[in-house]
């Protein structure tokens, strides 16, 4: 008997198109990232030069200089991470250390995700009205800054309760059961080993500032100088200050296409820079822990 | 004998307690800013985006086509911005969310380990792009495009308005590439997420590997993937800066080669420059979307809940 | 109480003696690692056409591995690697052009948990015979009905075809995976520990169904429990560390067994 009724080729039509078009999604993914990444560094990376770096956009020498932009982009970093890191650590130690379960956490925390989901234009309306009307701050960069704080708020307290919850229980009771008082153990204890986690939500945080142009549009508005004294740099807070998204918006819109291509270049390094940080704290983090739980 | 000075076990008598009584109401204060941030913003969208409604009309506001705010005769109509807000993202979700879940079951199941380790971070890179980036293509790469099209197409056309490349499928194509990692992200783990046991118990009645993944792969994973499909939908209608200067400057019924604004568009296009009545009613547009994003963050929770307690 | 049990079973098989069994399956020399672990060494037997063979042995002794490389579903984990010869009716099951789509729709599986697809009892039942491309709704009907029957639990289900196969009990989910197999026409039935997971009513019902299956179908049981084995089987293989060390008729096993070890192993010396 010479059938081989075992190998007898069954081709299916289906499964061959749905192979094919399985490939060809996840390649058109791919040629996406490299084709925008590509496109971006082949036409912006000869506009970075030093004087594109560190000077500012000046008609009569004729150069184009994004300083300014980059240190309102630095400033409303900083600004932003000082007003947000605290209350966002705070909101996720509350509700991971004190808060018991009930209708209050259920809300505190669907605010939190409705936070996350609101697109940054409501957040820029918002601050207009609120920060820049209502409280007379007009267009300047503690205007963005603080928009932006409540904006990047459901980051910094996401990324700290999942620290949070990686610290093992019997660290927590080790501590009380020895007298500490639940501040003091939250301090000495639980942050430090909570910090990987608490860090690399900040990282990300600076990711979504760094990236954002909606909310700052009608709040820090586009001004581009460079402070010229520390007077003017402590100044500048109040002043308006357009960050490096806001400047390659305002380039795009007058056709200077190559200043925008140099800013978006400049943008996606920075955007790299802090996906390889973010990994890097993550495997330190894994490390962290894995080494913790073999000596226990 | 020396006595040994006493500490009290009693809890008010102790000064640490002050710290800690302390401690705690400034962490709770913490939590409820959250809370307080949302109320506000909602309270301002409301009082900020009603009186137009009031003075116009909300008929007039919400269901009229006409939109020149500025002019002699001012007619404030949105009907085609919160029209072309549905349709646009409701086209870039039929677009991105094949891709984006083809491309998960690739990363979940089909790709060889070492594949899918390059792959997935491409697509944590392609989630941090900055949407300003994405319009700048969207303006010199895909309007040209459009331009061309649109000439062969309406060659010779008396009615059609000629945009120069800005219009609907220009920013629907946009917004389906800016959902991807979203979608496919939350697919994935929705496909990793179901019991191990689904596929084996497949291969061993003879499906193939392609017939697993479709017929009960997917299917087990349909609750999470409709969440990546809820977020992709919030991710989408709240777009702005990438899709301002590809989906054009007009209001026009949503049709793909015309010049369109999304609810987004309008404001981030007009707000620059707009006074008194017209300001308003850009509020109100704004307070449009944001009922629109709590409808949608409404149906998320819901979704969240109810997928959670499927697995149970 | 094993030894009475054990007469009367082979009393009744007396009758189906009286045929002289062809071979389904035939191991020679069968060898599988996974990776650096050789966990099946040189295992020769053959598997006789519609009888029930038990694999008894200790855990981790090898035989849920063997049963797994009967069907190829150990071709799933990555590093396995397999030497020697395993025939299906004389056909080299290994061979490079199989297609184990083909072999999995001759070879059926039933698992130690129940485990049915989160759908309906009808789509569980329709799954194979769709996969292998019948779509006509009448002749889906007839089969599902068939293999329900078949597999003991139409009555209790048929008025519930379309509820998820989920809202039923452990046993009656273990009845409807084997309905699950039945659908597909399979010539071999390979059983995990199909029991393991059930209560007592619920094992007996399905130890009876092994029974019934013997006409139409070769069956082949992987079980940890001996009286189980004594009751259903014909022939049972003893399966140590990877090795097969006894194999035969299966109340020549238990009543005259020839290796210490199986004696060792039946008295309950350890195990």
């Amino acid at each position: 008997m010479n059938e081989f009724v075992l190998r007898k080729k069954k081709i299916r039509m289906s499964d061959i198109i749905l192979t094919l078009t399985i490939y060809m999604s996840a390649l058109t993914t791919v040629v996406l990232l490299l084709g925008i990444m590509g496109y971006v560094f082949a036409k912006g990376i000869f506009v970075i030069t030093p004087t594109f770096l560190t000077t500012v956009t000046s008609s009569l020498h004729k150069t184009v200089g994004i300083a300014g932009n980059i240190v309102n982009t630095l400033y409303i970093i900083v600004l932003t991470l000082l007003m947000a890191t605290p209350i966002g650590i705070g909101c996720a130690i509350y509700l991971s250390e004190y808060a018991k379960p009930g209708k209050l956490v259920s809300i505190i925390e669907f605010t939190t995700e409705t936070l996350a989901g609101i697109p940054s234009i409501i957040f820029g309306l918002f601050g207009m009205v609120f920060f820049g009307n209502t409280l007379k701050m007009g267009y300047s960069l503690m205007t963005g800054a603080l928009t932006l704080s409540i904006m990047i708020l459901p980051i910094i307290t996401r990324n700290t309760q999942e620290a949070l919850k990686t610290v093992p229980t019997s660290y927590r009771s080790g501590a009380i059961g020895i007298g500490a008082t639940k501040w003091y153990m939250i301090q000495t204890i639980l942050l430090p080993s909570a910090m990987p986690g608490i860090v690399t939500g900040i990282i990300l945080a600076i990711g979504r500032i760094v990236g954002e142009s909606a909310a700052l549009l009608f709040t820090a508005g586009s001004g581009f100088l460079l402070p010229a004294s520390v007077e003017e740099f402590v100044g500048k807070v109040g002043e308006s200050g357009g960050t490096l998204t806001i400047q390659l918006y305002l380039s795009m819109s007058k056709a200077q296409y190559d200043v925008a291509f140099g800013i978006a270049a400049v943008l996606l390094v920075i955007v790299l820079g802090i996906n390889l940080l973010t990994k890097c704290i993550s495997k330190r983090l894994d490390v962290n822990y894995t080494s913790k739980r073999r000596k226990g | 004998m020396k006595e040994k000075k006493k500490t009290s076990i009693n809890k008010h008598s102790n000064s640490k307690s002050v710290i800690e009584k302390t401690a705690q109401r400034i962490f709770m204060l913490c939590a409820f800013f959250g809370v307080l941030a949302v109320a506000s913003i909602t309270v301002y969208m409301i009082i900020s985006g009603a009186p137009a409604l009031m003075k116009v009309g909300v008929g007039d506001v919400l269901f009229g086509h006409l939109w020149k705010p500025t002019g002699k005769d001012p007619s404030f109509g949105i009907l085609y911005v919160i029209l072309t807000s549905i349709i646009g993202t409701g086209l870039a979700i039929l677009i991105g969310v094949p891709i984006g879940v083809l491309t998960a079951v690739f990363l979940a199941e089909v790709a060889p380990k070492k594949l899918a380790s390059v792959v997935r971070p491409a697509i944590e890179l392609l989630a941090g792009i900055p949407s300003v980036i994405y319009g700048l293509l969207g303006l010199l790469i895909i309007n040209p495009w459009m331009y061309k099209i649109e000439l062969k197409l309406f060659q010779g056309s008396e009615t059609h308005q000629f945009t120069g490349g800005s219009n609907l499928i220009g920013a629907v194509i946009v917004l389906a590439i800016m959902i991807l990692p979203t979608v496919i992200s939350i697919s994935e783990s929705s496909i990793r997420a179901i019991p191990e046991y689904l596929k084996p118990s497949s291969l061993a009645l003879g499906a193939t590997r392609i017939q697993t993944i479709f017929r009960v792969m997917i299917p087990a994973a349909k609750s999470g993937i409709i969440t990546a499909i809820v977020l992709g939908v919030g991710r989408a209608i709240g777009e702005a800066m990438a899709i301002s200067l590809v989906s054009g400057s007009s209001v026009n019924a949503p049709l793909p080669f015309n010049s369109v604004r999304f609810l987004t568009t309008a404001i981030v296009s007009e707000m620059g420059y707009a006074t008194d009545l017209h300001r308003q009613v850009l509020f109100t547009i704004g307070l449009i979307l944001f009922a629109f994003i709590m409808i949608i963050n409404l149906i998320l929770s819901k979704l969240l809940k109810s997928g959670g307690a499927d697995h149970e | 109480m094993l030894i009475i049990q054990v007469r009367e079973e082979r009393d009744r098989r007396m009758e189906h003696k009286k045929v002289a069994s062809k071979i389904k399956l035939s191991a020679k020399d069968w060898n599988l690692y996974y990776g650096d672990n050789h966990a099946l060494k040189n295992i020769t037997m053959d598997i006789k056409e519609r009888k029930v063979t038990a694999l008894i042995g200790p855990s981790g002794c090898g035989k849920s591995t063997f049963l797994k490389s009967i069907n190829r579903m150990t071709d799933l984990i990555p590093s396995v690697r397999v030497e020697g010869s395993l025939t299906l009716d004389g056909e080299d099951i290994y061979h490079k052009d199989v297609e184990e789509t083909i072999l999995r729709k001759k070879i059926g599986m039933v698992f130690q948990q129940p485990n049915p697809f989160p759908m309906s009892i009808y789509d569980n039942v329709a799954y194979g015979p769709r996969i292998h491309g019948i779509k006509n709704r009448v002749v889906l009907d007839e089969i599902v009905e068939k293999s329900l029957i078949k597999a003991a639990i139409f009555d209790e289900v048929k008025d519930r075809m379309k509820k998820s196969a989920l809202s039923l009990s452990g046993g009656q989910q273990q009845r409807l995976c084997i309905a699950r197999a039945l659908a597909v026409e399979p010539e071999v039935i390979l059983m995990d520990e199909p029991t393991s997971a059930l209560d007592p009513i619920s094992t007996l019902k399905i130890e009876e169904l092994m029974d019934e299956l013997r006409d139409q179908y070769s069956v082949v049981v992987v079980t940890h429990n001996m009286q189980q084995a004594a009751r259903v089987s014909d022939d049972t293989a003893f399966f140590l560390l990877g090795e097969l060390i006894e194999f035969g008729a299966t109340e020549d096993v238990f009543s005259r067994p020839r290796e210490k070890k199986t004696e060792d192993y039946i008295t309950g010396r350890f195990g």
